[in-house]
């Protein structure tokens, strides 16, 4: 896929004599020492990474390692001392200043930690602004506003001020602003930290609903790996103005690049603490052999699988059965036992999540928890990363 | 201390004889006109209305934005200041405050705004300000007095140095004040200097500038009683009449009819201000 974001060696230095850190900064000198040696600081340090169309990048770190640094310098609300950033494959950093506003315009949304809203505009007038300073006709950025404000869920507010909404309500016209200039890449500034525990789940669920409708390329700053869990595709975790580990949640998890990512990882490790019967579903969808493959076809698209477990009258487990296999076997009219695979993985009830990453993330199929050779339940990838995320055992298995 | 002998008094009278009223004294010239002459149009604008419909628009104005209690309070003030004989004095003396207040907003709040935006700008301008906000008001008189000779034009003059200050640091203030995330917010939806300054900038500001236009009318006032000294026309001559005749009785009535002003103007542009937020 094509990138959408491009950045190379980026680096902010703050401070009277810029050249003088980068200079130090590519002799490998630390942070540390340049800010003791010349009052220089470095917020970002030669950060490099590449995002694609459509991803939900996730940019993880305590407050002071540069993250909110590094997403402004991507819209150039900072300027940046060295590098390049790539969008589209253009760069952002050698543009003059009507280019550089055209992209912000028509490129780069933007949502904000404290939402910054304009206090003086109803919800309407704040999601139009984007469209008014480029002066859209009334009409239709009324009608774009409008619809942006149904997709965040604010329908009945479009008059309201911003100092009469909760801060949910609040966020979802900051998010709705930046929607209504339909540009292909949000940036996301810490915009749940605000929020309390209960709205911010909410909102990122909406989120993810809200970018597999839209598609956007989205960069989200956090300083919550929880948080970067469940909503990266792909997480980098930044230290002291570098970027210390980029990688799927997996990866992270599973492969802490250093002390520093481990140290995180640890703090919200609960794949030591959960075990494969606090996180599995309920084996509800399942079928017997001797319901047909006719049955499973209908329970599999009923359930939305693309693969279901097989067990006789006791329950115990007797293979997988694909979708394509249960059609292949409906058409040649053959009986179901004859295509059941057997290569998929099995778990007891009481083995650590930890032991179940790896299997999770090499396998394409669902994992069977089995006791006495009964299927107890399934474990699907979500439920993994969601209980590493949550802890919360997401359904009582009963039996 | 005496060290050496600073001849500043001479210095500047030789400044201002020798080079500022034979230099630029047309220029003090034409400004004295162009003053004068809208003074003169607001005084015949506010003596022409007859005194009811000017105590009714005041009224008016006084209970659209600060309740009836003013209101009621404006009509009997209209009433004192008519049973005293004061109403056209009380006139001339609005027709300054409003002069002078005008030339001040429309000097003040520019320079305000470029200040709030240029770090180099205030730190000229802020200076100036302290110099013209605690120098005492008489010492403009005399200047005053030398450019443009005796009567309401000094007197505007005077009381707009005197009555700018609020109207710049206020603005400058409310500008600053607008918070730094919304105005990033601006910025990274990609608007202009100038949709930034007038979409965001100042619409947040309004409140805080109209409390520095609030400001900027009483320090007019007070300004425009003390220029009676210069011949300005008005309640102060009144209230000037009655110290050089040693007339208690005049004094009081005169300054009482400056208390009445002073509260309804006060009120009202307070109100006005309160409705902007």
């Amino acid at each position: 896929m094509e990138n959408k974001i491009e950045v190379k060696n980026l680096t902010k230095i703050f401070g009277s004599n810029p050249k003088e850190g980068l200079k130090r900064l590519k002799e490998g000198q630390s942070k540390e020492k340049i800010l003791d040696e010349t009052g220089l600081t470095v917020g970002v340090n030669q950060a490099s990474f590449k995002i694609e169309e459509g991803e939900f990048f996730v940019i993880m770190g305590l407050s002071g390692s540069g993250k909110s640094t590094l997403i402004r310098l991507i819209n150039r609300l900072i300027e940046p001392t060295a590098g390049e950033i790539l969008i589209d494959g253009q760069n952002i950093t050698t543009m003059n200043k009507t280019e550089l506003m055209n992209t912000r315009r028509k490129k780069l949304g933007m949502v904000f930690q404290k939402f910054a809203l304009f206090p003086h505009r109803t919800v309407t007038t704040n999601v139009e602004y984007g469209l008014e300073i480029q002066d859209v006709p009334k009409e239709d950025r009324n009608k774009r506003a409008l619809k942006s404000i149904v997709d965040v869920g604010l329908k009945g507010y479009e008059d309201s001020y911003p100092d009469e909404l909760s801060g949910g309500m609040q966020q979802r016209v900051g998010l709705a602003r930046a929607l209504a200039n339909d540009t292909d890449i949000l940036l996301m500034d810490e915009a749940f930290s605000a929020l309390d525990p209960l709205i911010r789940k909410e909102m990122q669920d909406e989120l993810l609903t809200l970018q597999s409708k839209l598609g956007k390329t989205i960069i989200f700053i956090t300083h919550d790996l929880d948080e970067a869990l469940k909503l990266g595709d792909r997480i980098a975790i930044m230290k002291n103005g570098h970027i210390v580990q980029i990688g799927t949640p997996e990866e992270i998890l599973e492969n802490p690049a250093n002390q520093y990512v481990s140290s995180f990882v640890e703090d919200v490790d609960r794949s030591k603490v959960l075990v494969a019967s606090n996180i599995m579903k309920k084996p509800d969808v399942i079928t017997t052999w001797k319901e047909g493959a006719r049955a499973a076809i209908k329970k599999m698209e009923d359930a939305g699988l693309s693969s279901i477990f097989v067990v006789d009258k006791q329950k115990n487990l007797k293979g997988l059965l694909t979708i394509d296999d249960a059609i292949k076997a409906y058409k040649n009219n053959s009986w179901v036992e004859d295509v059941l695979i057997h290569d998929y993985h099995t778990t007891s009830p009481d083995t650590p999540l930890n032991d179940l990453i790896q299997i999770a993330t090499e396998t394409k199929y669902p994992i069977a928890v089995v006791e006495d050779e009964k299927l107890k339940g399934i474990i699907v990838r979500v439920s993994i990363l969601s209980g590493l995320t949550f802890g919360k055992v997401k359904e009582e298995v009963t039996d | 201390m005496n060290y050496f002998h600073l001849p500043l008094e001479e210095w500047t009278n030789r400044f201002v004889n020798e080079w500022l009223i034979p230099v630029l004294g047309g220029f003090f010239d034409s400004i004295s006109n162009i003053v004068g002459t809208f003074i003169s149009w607001v005084t015949n604008l506010l003596l022409f209305l007859p005194a009811e419909l000017m105590a009714l628009i005041l009224i008016f104005l006084a209970w659209r934005y600060a309740g009836v209690g003013i209101a009621v309070f404006t009509f009997i003030g209209s009433l004192f200041l008519g049973s005293v004989e004061l109403w056209d004095a009380a006139m001339q003396t609005l027709a300054i405050v409003i002069v002078a207040t005008l030339f001040s907003i429309v000097i003040g709040i520019p320079i305000g705004i470029w200040s709030a935006k240029s770090p180099i700008v205030n730190s000229i301008v802020r200076p100036i300000l302290d110099f013209m906000q605690t120098l005492p008001s008489f010492v403009y008189l005399i200047p005053a007095i030398l450019l443009f000779g005796l009567g309401g034009v000094p007197a505007v003059i005077s009381t707009f140095v005197f009555a700018t200050p609020p109207a710049v640091r206020m603005t400058t203030l409310g500008i600053k004040q607008v918070p730094t995330d919304v105005v990033e917010a601006a910025r990274a939806f990609g608007s202009t200097y100038w949709q930034m300054l007038t979409k965001v900038q100042l619409p947040m500001a309004i409140p805080t500038i109209m409390a520095g236009i609030n400001q900027t009318i009483m320090l007019a006032l007070s300004m425009a009683v003390i220029a009676s000294m210069i011949g300005a026309p008005g309640l102060g001559s009144v209230v000037l009449a009655g110290i050089s005749r040693v007339n208690v009785g005049l004094g009081l009535t005169g300054g009482l009819g400056i208390v009445v002003l002073a509260i309804v103007l006060d009120r009202i542009t307070q109100g006005i201000g309160e409705k902007t937020k």
